[in-house]
């Protein structure tokens, strides 16, 4: 066993871990934060996307001990528990993004990494390509699309609202 | 139509724990001193065990126990049932042997459960499996269906000659050959339908529980009908009574038909949990759940089609040899028979059809259903074989099966079904037009300048779902009803909460099964709670498949608000002063027809409670009322998919480049959940026709065992799809719905196969049609550039 100190949704965390403790169970399993999900077992699914110091990442792939003051942000962190959502969150709600929403954590984290890299303008071949590691066999991920199209313009104009403020 | 009543495309009341990560699913439970299972699974497809030797790994650290065989056999635990039995034509019941949650002496496929180890952590519980040493006897193993069947093959079961399951046929055998007789065309084709795996993204889970107080088991668990469970668990694999074991099944991350059944390590670890006296928690990895969740599909049939020298079907005839896997599973033989023969059909008036299904054992995963179950696999041969008759006889497809459209309702076909309503040519109208057929020609021009083959793709299916009257199912073989259950109850402040059997597993039936209550009572729909998949809350229910949920679950809710609304009138009566024929209900108000004396819903159920204004000998107080409703019929959804694609003759890459659904439905109530139905549905469809195939070596070795090597479709494999819908009202439930959630995975193989083979011109195309499989088409037929066509 050995300590691993980091902080996950803003909070510090410090955790005696296993050496082949995974950061999904890390968070799963010591910091009971269920909304990240596995679905596979060789990094293909992307239920368990989670951001690492900003960028997603699958936490399956990652060992717990690697994230020594890294910076990680869960599904659970991503808007307050009885606020109101994030827009990304809102585009799948409104755009009926999920069914089942077992993928739905990872998809919505995929996403926001998605706009940070790739703008607030996301045309549907860029969003599906950029799915590639992402799987849902509920949606068809037609509306998955639609869902973060949508999520990704009102983070735009959320950001360009902050600004003006 | 209100804001939020049926029709209305009301955003889901469910999403918002998903979306923040605050779901409930089976692997987030956790029970306090729980011990977790790991399961030792056989390498081999067909083995006798010799020996296990455990006591190396009972002394690895953190190992609370190990079990095999023998110890469940000791308690009298079962295995694997099929709650349906099919009778071969000679009148014999289906062979069916004993089987058991953990390999009493033989394992039959690669993954069969062999023991189980329990230990304090789940590394710790794999890490001591490690030491398990099992001595196998390894027998030789068959894993296709045409080679089990012959004689010599290596026998799986005893009871079962030729790994023969049954023989069965539907239809009139005399009748259909003279049709093919006197026909002046015959169609044949030669079809495999290939064999699937089910892949919801949560792996199946379990967690039992036992109190020693009051010796009763608890099982939390990923089921799409937990009463089933509890019933099966209780009744056939000797858990406990049912009235000492709850079952319940929480948040469940898709289900696909893989979590209707009964597995082996749901029933240990609840069996288990008594010998540990602690509870007992087992996750599927990835790779298990593509071992051992029941596969779908596997069919290998020969078909053929007779029409008269106008150009009508006068006769199909229809050979299948279905792979059913290794054991028998909860609907198992229901599938390639009575979910399929009935269907052959189609949309199409075929006065004789005679079908026969060999069904046979071999030694890979059971086989049971997966979304759409025999129907997509019955659909997949009438269109394919239309599809080629039209082609065949120089006919337009589309001219060809609107001349053989059923038009007249009621309608018998000659398997079984009696088509009840529908408008297949209107479905077939509003598909042509979306899709713009008219503009193919000059869309396939356009594609061959750049160098591509473009084709379209027809199916008109049809499906049969709303299972089930249950006693039709049960005259076929059926050893349950399948009705629906429901109960109303109404709180003092005049919320509701709605206790269903069925169970949602990404449906959103928590917000429309609250817009038909909502609509019916005049009460907002955040006054209404869905209640569902816990056997302690609902007495009965039979769960969610065959998209029964909305033609049964709903139907059920809507009987018992008839009951409510009878017993909130007699209050009213009473409130109001007034006769009990003359209460009227709308809007949430009750009115004494003809005067402005009313009472709104709240104060009657208020009333109801208090009972204050009527005798309690004479009017029961309270407000609850519970319904079962068995339908009177199937209910018959069909329409019409249209998919075009192009093709790349230098790769064989096949490319969708437009999806048309226009599918009749019945009665919608939530448009945008009805959407995405059919969005999942068509993508599981294009799964099947262009990328996924489960595949065994001849060993017996799933060589798809994992993401990696089974190809599940990602969302740049898929177009983005227009969905359109008409409406013929099913008559045989009060609403006039007819289900949804399976048309998508039912239609689309066809459609996909048919524009593919359009587009290269050469019908020898197996799905899944991969660019290697397509290349080779192209290249065997000669046709690899669209200019030389």
């Amino acid at each position: 066993m050995a300590a691993v100190s980091l902080t996950v949704n803003g909070k510090s965390v410090t955790a005696d871990v296993d050496s082949r403790t995974l950061l999904v169970q890390l968070l799963r399993e010591h910091l009971r934060l269920t909304g990240t999900h596995v679905g596979c077992d060789t990094s293909q699914c992307g239920a368990c996307v989670v951001l690492v110091n900003g960028r997603a990442v699958k936490s399956c792939t990652v060992l717990a001990l690697q994230l020594e003051g890294a910076d990680v942000l869960s599904i659970e962190g991503l808007a307050p528990a009885d606020g109101p959502l994030h827009p990304m969150q809102e585009a799948f709600r409104e755009n009926h993004g999920l069914q089942c929403g077992y993928c739905t954590p990872g998809m919505i984290l995929t996403a926001v990494d998605m706009v940070r890299r790739k703008g607030n303008e996301l045309d549907d071949h860029t969003i599906r390509e950029e799915l590639e590691g992402n799987i849902c066999r509920c949606t068809g991920y037609h509306n998955i699309v639609k869902a973060i199209a949508a999520g990704a313009r009102a983070m735009g104009s959320g950001a360009a609202k902050k600004a003006a403020e | 139509m209100t804001a939020t009543g049926i029709g209305a495309a009301v955003r889901r009341k469910e999403d918002r724990r998903f979306i923040t990560g605050r779901g409930h699913y089976t692997d987030d439970i956790n029970r306090p001193g729980q011990a977790y299972a790991y399961f030792i699974r056989s390498p081999h497809a067909h083995a006798t065990i010799k020996s296990i030797d455990t006591k190396a790994a009972s002394r690895m650290p953190g190992v609370v126990a190990i079990f095999v065989g023998a110890d469940v056999a000791a308690d009298k635990i079962g295995g694997h049932i099929c709650g349906w039995t099919v009778h071969s034509k000679d009148g014999s019941a289906m062979k069916t042997g004993p089987s058991s949650a953990l390999a009493n002496g033989k394992v039959c496929y690669v993954g069969d459960e062999v023991a189980v180890v329990i230990a304090e952590s789940y590394p710790q519980a794999k890490d001591a499996a490690e030491k398990v040493v099992v001595g196998y006897g390894v027998l030789p193993a068959v894993v296709d269906p045409i080679s089990a069947a012959k004689p010599g093959a290596p026998l799986i079961h005893d009871v079962a000659p030729n790994n023969t399951v049954f023989n069965w046929h539907l239809g009139d055998k005399a009748a259909t050959d003279a049709a093919f007789a006197a026909a002046a065309h015959v169609t044949k084709i030669d079809l495999v339908n290939n064999r699937v795996m089910p892949a919801a993204i949560e792996p199946r889970a379990a967690v039992g529980e036992y109190d020693s107080g009051s010796e009763s088991f608890t099982l939390y668990t990923t089921s799409q009908n937990p009463h089933a469970a509890r019933l099966v668990l209780a009744a056939f694999c000797g858990i406990a009574p049912e009235n000492k074991l709850r079952v319940i099944a929480p948040d469940v991350g898709g289900g696909f038909g893989s979590k209707i059944f009964i597995y082996a390590e749901e029933t240990v670890c609840v069996w288990a949990a008594k010998k540990v006296h602690r509870p007992v928690k087992w996750t599927a990895e990835r790779s298990e759940s593509f071992l051992v969740d029941a596969h779908g599909r596997d069919h290998v049939t020969h078909a053929e089609l007779a029409l008269d020298a106008g150009g009508k079907i006068t006769g199909l005839r229809v050979h299948t040899i279905a792979n059913m896997g290794a054991y028998p599973s909860l609907f198992w033989s229901s599938v390639p028979t009575y979910l399929y023969g009935p269907l052959l059909s189609g949309q199409y008036n075929i006065p004789q059809i005679y079908c026969e299904v060999d069904a046979v054992y071999t030694n890979t995963a059971p086989v049971d259903a997966v979304r759409g179950a025999g129907r997509p696999e019955a659909t997949f041969v009438v269109e394919r074989i239309v599809e080629l008759a039209a082609r065949q006889t120089g006919r337009d497809p589309v001219a060809f099966r609107r001349a053989n459209f059923v038009t007249s309702f009621p309608h018998q076909t000659p398997v079984l079904f009696c088509y009840d309503a529908g408008d297949y040519g209107a479905s077939l109208d509003k598909a042509l037009e979306l899709a713009d057929y008219k503009g193919f020609a000059k869309r396939k021009r356009e594609a061959a300048r750049h160098g591509k083959l473009r084709g379209i793709g027809f199916s008109t299916y049809i499906e049969a779902c709303g299972l089930a009257p249950s006693q039709a199912v049960g005259s076929l073989g059926a050893g349950v009803g399948l009705w629906e259950s429901a109960e109303v109850r109404v709180n003092p402040t005049g919320s509701v909460e709605v206790l269903t059997g069925s169970h949602a597993h990404g449906q959103g039936h928590e917000t429309t099964f609250a817009q038909v209550v909502s609509e019916r009572l005049g009460i907002p729909i955040d006054s209404v709670s869905i209640v569902h998949g816990d056997t302690d809350k609902v007495q009965f229910g039979m769960g969610t498949y065959g998209s029964r949920s909305g033609a049964v679950g709903i139907s059920a809710i809507v009987k018992a608000l008839d009951k409510v609304e009878a017993k909130a009138k007699k209050v009213a009566a009473h409130l109001l002063e007034a006769a009990e024929g003359d209460i009227e209900f709308k809007d949430g108000k009750f009115s004494v027809a003809g005067t402005d004396k009313s009472v709104p819903w709240g104060g009657v159920a208020l009333n109801a409670y208090i009972a204050h204004k009527f005798s309690g000998q004479e009017l029961e107080p309270g407000l609850k009322e519970g319904a079962f409703w068995d339908p009177t019929n199937f209910t018959f959804p069909a329409g019409c998919h249209i998919c075009e694609v192009e093709v790349d003759p230098e790769t064989g890459n096949t490319e969708i480049v437009a999806w048309t659904a226009v599918d009749d439905f019945g009665v919608v109530v939530n448009p945008m959940i009805v959407e995405g139905q059919v969005h999942g549905g068509v993508a599981h469809g294009i799964g099947q026709a262009l990328y996924e195939n489960a595949l065994y070596n001849k060993d017996g070795q799933l060589v798809t065992g994992s993401l990696m090597d089974y190809c599940m479709p990602r969302a740049d494999h898929l177009p983005a799809m227009k969905v359109g819908t008409t409406m013929t009202k099913a008559p045989s439930n009060p609403l006039g719905i007819k289900g949804c959630g399976e048309a998508g995975a039912i239609a689309s193989p066809a459609a996909v196969i048919n524009a593919i083979t359009d587009a290269i011109g050469t019908e020898a195309i197996a799905m899944p049609a991969t660019p290697s499989a397509v290349w080779a088409a192209l290249q065997k037929a000669g046709r690899s550039l669209p200019h030389a066509a």
